[in-house]
């Protein structure tokens, strides 16, 4: 699975479609936590669980992005497009590791 | 169309009867408790789940969004109360009331929101007690244990407004179901003597009040609760 392509690109083009003020570039830089991000708080909670839902509806792959592993980094997994990325793949081969 | 209620400790009591209330009213009703259910409607759905536990209740909402795709109302009934002297009771008996309580309330909650966020739409009722404001000896835990259901709903409601969701909660006055069952007569006749309407509480009177919460039209209503029997 290919996490921006698959999972993340798509959800920002959702996102875009109702959120014409706050848009999000499909681009691994793209910040969306932190200074210089373009989202709101709570446009990023909206985010955040729109890509599990994405997740969960089209791969059937029911993984918790909000764990507290990764509240604890000292470097947030939600700064960038890219951060999150490579997060999401990192879940994801815990959780085909444990299945 | 149709909507989708979710109802915790839908096997029997107050879940059951708002289940069959739904039901009867058109939804679609997903229910859970820790035993089966013998309920059975063409629009029912029973998961067996202890409401704390992450694991368990995961394929409830796994269902509400591969099968509905959505889900517009959670009743947060599941609860269990503990009535003896704070000094005689265990702690084992406190964790499991916060447990159900408290951590079984807020898991719905969390698990509901993200599914009605993508409909920005959403009807949460949480169930309270009177016996929190009625300060009752003999209830530390149970009580304790619903005031942060109170707070939960009060600040949680204010987090997910944005999200076109609206939290309340409804706080029964004793009811004649197992919850009480173990309860000496002479006692609840005093505990009733308390309230400003003294008498117990129906299922109607429940009812009532979450299907006021649960309407369309009660958008402007949030982080509301309300008691019943006249309790403040």
């Amino acid at each position: 699975m290919d996490v921006l392509g698959d999972i993340l690109y798509p959800v920002i083009d959702d996102h875009n479609e109702v959120h014409d003020d706050a848009r999000l570039a499909k681009d691994p830089a793209c910040v969306l936590f932190g200074e210089d991000a373009v989202l709101q708080s709570m446009e990023l909670v909206g985010f955040v669980i729109r890509v599990q839902q994405h997740l969960e509806e089209r791969f059937d792959r029911g993984i918790e992005l909000a764990h507290e592993k990764a509240l604890s980094r000292r470097n947030s997994p939600f700064r960038t497009i890219g951060t999150l990325a490579d997060y999401i793949a990192e879940l994801l081969a815990e959780d085909s590791a444990a299945a | 169309m149709q909507r989708v209620t979710l109802i915790t400790g839908a096997r029997k009591g107050i879940g059951r009867h708002l289940a069959q209330h739904y039901l009867a009213a058109g939804h679609v009703v997903v229910g859970c408790s820790r035993d089966a259910s013998d309920l059975e409607h063409e629009h029912y759905r029973h998961f067996q789940a202890d409401v704390a536990d992450e694991k368990a209740v995961k394929p409830i909402f796994h269902h509400l969004l591969k099968v509905h795709g959505r889900l517009d109302h959670l009743v947060n009934n599941a609860g269990i109360a503990s009535m003896n002297h704070s000094v005689l009771t265990p702690l084992s008996t406190v964790q499991q009331v916060f447990s159900t309580n408290v951590f079984g309330t807020f898991l719905f909650c969390r698990e509901a929101a993200k599914l009605m966020h993508k409909h920005r739409y959403g009807r949460i009722v949480n169930f309270t007690t009177v016996a929190t404001p009625l300060k009752l000896e003999g209830e530390a835990a149970y009580a304790a244990s619903k005031a942060a259901v109170l707070s939960l709903t009060e600040i949680l409601a204010r987090e997910v407004a944005t999200m076109g969701i609206t939290v309340n909660a409804v706080g029964p006055t004793p009811i004649e179901t197992d919850l009480i069952k173990s309860v000496p007569k002479a006692k609840m006749e005093a505990l009733l003597a308390r309230h400003p309407i003294a008498r117990f509480g129906t299922m109607d009177d429940v009812t009532n009040v979450v299907d006021f919460f649960l309407s369309e039209r009660s958008s402007f209503i949030t982080a509301q609760n309300i008691y019943l029997g006249g309790v403040s």
